[in-house]
């Protein structure tokens, strides 16, 4: 067990400056296999050059982030689809 | 600040312009040195929402970079910046109800106390059954505040005369502590990646719903 | 501006600055950095390929590559991450070896990897014995999270393009963007140029 790997609870300081709503709760589904889930769930690994989130049933590339000097660049090809339910 | 354990302090923050958060969420610290060098870690908030004051639990890891110095330094007056509340997944408030299942593996319990602590002030009728599991005696945090509320299993070291769990938290553990599965108890794991792994199978090897677990893995490293 | 925190410094051991590239600065340890889970082939398992711009596959075992000449390589790597580690020691037999006898008009490699990463670099830049594919470690096998059993090893360009798990090289005339490279990190990596991102 790879004990450095976190899930998307990591992730969300960063989303969260990014999108206006709070997306570790969004649900994802991923673009292999078509599992979904609340991104909170998804296998973080934090401590490379950038962030990436993986499908917890099929380890697939979900969405990646890194941050620039002066930019962030996120990828999100790996979700085919995310769903939002904006606070009421 | 009030020292907790050996290891760990909870630190009073008086953060400009906060706005309150919910209990299970944290907050990123970050410090920065003289040279323009900075260093940033996560840390879950340990007060209930109504708090008047922010309190943070933080345990030092020994290679850390940040932990020292919030567990070993910091001093009254000191300040540092601070981004958050951060979560909205793994999270409770009193309208979800109960039965609650808190499952904390050693620093995993700071986050479900902020929990705890928030259904004691306002919802004590919601049952709730906190499970911890610590290295030793030495290693509980907020023992006297867990004092006859919480199932604890201690792993390596053992208070003399101790008649509690003595192993790693496990399925036939989960089984006699926590509310069967019919009751669906809202359960939240926290601790280290490999024990919220195990108790997350676990329960749902149980027969609780996914959907009704929340899990927040915590680094072994990056502190 | 960030206040101050009084009494934080960087945790580091003193060293010898002079050869650090800018912008960095020394570890003890060995970081541990990935964008994915540590994979385990079993060495039975394990091949090694070179393809693309060439006229045939190259394909080696696990076995096959222990026979060929080995080096020790004596190196400072830098991670684009800012840490820096000086007189590393590791074991690994050259590129220019797996590349005896081909004959290509690539001008780029793609070095890819179980777990699905991938990096580029210019042709240039893995031959006349600046690359390696390195099984070895101060002295021991190259551990799992480190790499292991095989990795890339390319100490003049950032620590991300010494591809950890790697299971294959293929020679090709464009450069294709990997993993970093196509997410905002610099197609080359020279650390002495500080060429970190795109547009450095």
């Amino acid at each position: 067990m790879d004990e450095t790997m976190l899930d998307g609870n990591a992730a969300a300081g960063d989303l969260q400056q990014l999108f206006a709503v709070e997306v570790t709760q969004a649900i994802g589904v991923c673009d292999g296999c078509g599992n979904s889930g609340p991104l909170a769930e998804a296998r973080t690994f934090a401590l490379g050059p950038g962030l990436t989130l993986r499908c917890p049933a099929c380890e697939a590339v979900l969405a990646r982030l890194v941050r620039l000097p002066g930019r962030t660049l996120v990828e999100l090809r790996g979700l085919r689809r995310l769903e939002i339910v904006p606070p009421s | 600040m009030r020292p907790e354990t050996p290891r760990a302090r909870t630190l009073v923050l008086d953060v400009r312009e906060w706005r309150g958060h919910r209990a299970g969420q944290h907050v990123d610290v970050r410090l920065t040195a003289e040279d323009g060098y900075r260093a940033q870690r996560s840390y879950s908030i340990a007060s209930p929402p109504l708090a008047s004051t922010l309190e943070l639990t933080v345990e030092r890891l020994d290679d850390g970079e940040v932990s020292p110095w919030l567990v070993d330094e910091a001093r009254p007056g000191d300040e540092f910046e601070l981004r958050g509340p951060i979560g909205g997944y793994f999270v409770w408030e009193v309208p979800r109800g109960g039965p609650l299942l808190l499952v904390a593996g050693g620093s995993g319990l700071v986050p479900l106390m902020a929990i705890e602590r928030l259904r004691r002030e306002a919802a004590p009728d919601v049952e709730a059954t906190l499970l911890v599991s610590a290295r030793g005696p030495g290693d509980l945090i907020y023992a006297a505040e867990l004092e006859g509320s919480a199932v604890v299993a201690y792993t390596r070291e053992r208070p003399a005369g101790w008649t509690g769990y003595d192993r790693r938290v496990d399925r036939a553990m989960l089984e006699e502590v926590a509310p069967p599965p019919e009751r669906r108890p809202r359960c939240f794991v926290c601790g280290p990646t490999s024990f919220v792994e195990v108790v997350a199978e676990a329960l749902v090897a149980l027969g609780h719903h996914r959907a009704l677990i929340k899990t927040e893995r915590f680094g072994a490293t990056g502190g | 501006m960030s206040p101050i925190t009084r009494g934080f410094r960087r945790r580091e051991p003193a060293g010898d600055d002079s050869r650090l590239p800018p912008g960095q600065h020394l570890v003890a340890g060995f970081p541990v950095l990935s964008a994915g889970p540590t994979p385990h082939t079993p060495l039975e398992d394990w091949t090694f390929t070179l393809d693309g711009e060439i006229d045939e596959a190259r394909r080696w075992s696990w076995a096959e590559l222990r026979e060929l000449p080995a080096e020790p390589v004596h190196c400072d790597i830098h991670c684009v991450t800012s840490w820096s580690k000086l007189d590393t020691e590791w074991e690994g037999v050259s590129l220019d070896t797996m590349l005896e006898g081909i004959e290509t008009e690539a001008a780029y490699v793609t070095a890819w990897c179980d777990g699905g990463y991938t990096t580029n670099l210019p042709i240039e830049d893995v031959t006349d014995g600046r690359a390696w594919l390195a099984f070895g470690y101060d002295g021991r096998p190259l551990e799992p999270e480190h790499g292991g059993p095989v990795r890339l090893l390319v100490p003049h360009l950032y620590l991300w393009k010494s591809a950890k798990w790697v299971r294959g090289i293929t020679l090709r005339p464009d450069d294709e963007p990997g993993f970093w490279e196509s997410l905002g990190y610099h197609q080359r990596g020279d650390p002495w140029q500080e060429q970190r991102y795109w547009g450095d």
